[in-house]
């Protein structure tokens, strides 16, 4: 994970599902142009915030072992805008998982508000692409996303 | 509750609009999924899951798709087409799929020609009556 675009999780059912929240600040430098004067998150950042959020999901359920990449957007459905000062929850679940690869299902909320739905699915890149050969060391789980980890309420 | 062959194809194709975004009359029988429904390989992960969802059934990946293991193997590969031995490997880990245009010319690039909606539907369909 080489950039973090969650605050932190409130919930970790190992292998099951977790639930992170992001706070969205004006202070983010792209709501300025996104858009001039309507300042709203991107929903591509949403479907980050889900990525990350399902993705550490995924990888956790395998110890951290697994390179786990985004493969698949399965589906990304918004019904709302975010807005700074917004809090959202991310909630993912995972619906499968195998040596391969795992498939996760998420929904964003707003103050209890449905803002939007994102299902993806991941890949244990050394368990794919044809035994093609990747660095040993896992590039996707370095010690800088620990710290989200850090007050999580582990409940495995 | 057993289920038709139409009531599978059904559910097949319904898992297959929306594992590729494609439209329903695309998807026929002998429609091959990399060919003509633009199947990538994370997709065939995709549809294992939706179709285990789906029928309640569990998918060995080898089962299903078992492409990827012969391609890799030299004594079944040679020279961008499967071997006799690799044509027995198949014949045995595809009995649900029809292997005969293929024999004749089993040029590795067109096994992504095999997996057709077809072939899906005979799966599922056996792997249903076995259970």
């Amino acid at each position: 994970m080489r950039w973090i675009w969650i605050d932190k999780f409130v919930e970790f059912h190992s292998g099951q599902r977790a639930v992170a929240i992001k706070n969205v600040t004006l202070a983010e430098e792209h709501l300025h142009d996104h858009f001039p004067g309507f300042p709203v998150m991107p929903e591509t950042l949403c479907i980050e915030a889900m990525a990350q959020t399902a993705g550490i999901l995924v990888g956790e359920a395998k110890n951290f072992e697994e390179k786990v990449i985004l493969a698949k957007i399965k589906k990304a459905a918004f019904f709302d805008y975010v807005k700074p000062g917004d809090t959202i929850k991310l909630e993912a679940k995972i619906e499968s998982i195998t040596d391969e690869a795992a498939s996760t299902t998420g929904r964003i909320s707003c103050d209890g508000k449905l803002v939007a739905e994102i299902d993806l699915m991941f890949s244990h890149i050394d368990k794919n692409l044809a035994g093609k050969e990747f660095p040993q060391e896992n590039f996707v789980f370095t010690d800088t996303f620990k710290s989200l980890m850090r007050g999580a309420a582990f409940n495995s | 509750m057993a289920m038709s062959r139409d009531e599978i194809f059904g559910e097949v194709q319904e898992v297959l609009v929306d594992a590729l975004g494609v439209d329903d009359d695309e998807v026929t029988s002998g429609a091959t999924l990399m060919g003509d429904l633009g199947a990538e390989s994370i997709d065939f992960l995709d549809i294992v899951f939706r179709l285990e969802k789906a029928f309640g059934i569990k998918i060995p990946r080898e089962e299903l798709f078992p492409a990827e293991s012969l391609m890799n193997n030299p004594e079944f590969v040679n020279n961008g087409k499967l071997t006799e031995i690799g044509l027995g490997e198949l014949r045995e880990k595809m009995p649900h799929t029809d292997l005969a245009g293929f024999e004749n010319d089993p040029d590795i690039n067109k096994l992504g020609d095999l997996f057709t909606v077809g072939a899906i539907v005979n799966y599922v369909e056996g792997k249903l009556n076995s259970a």
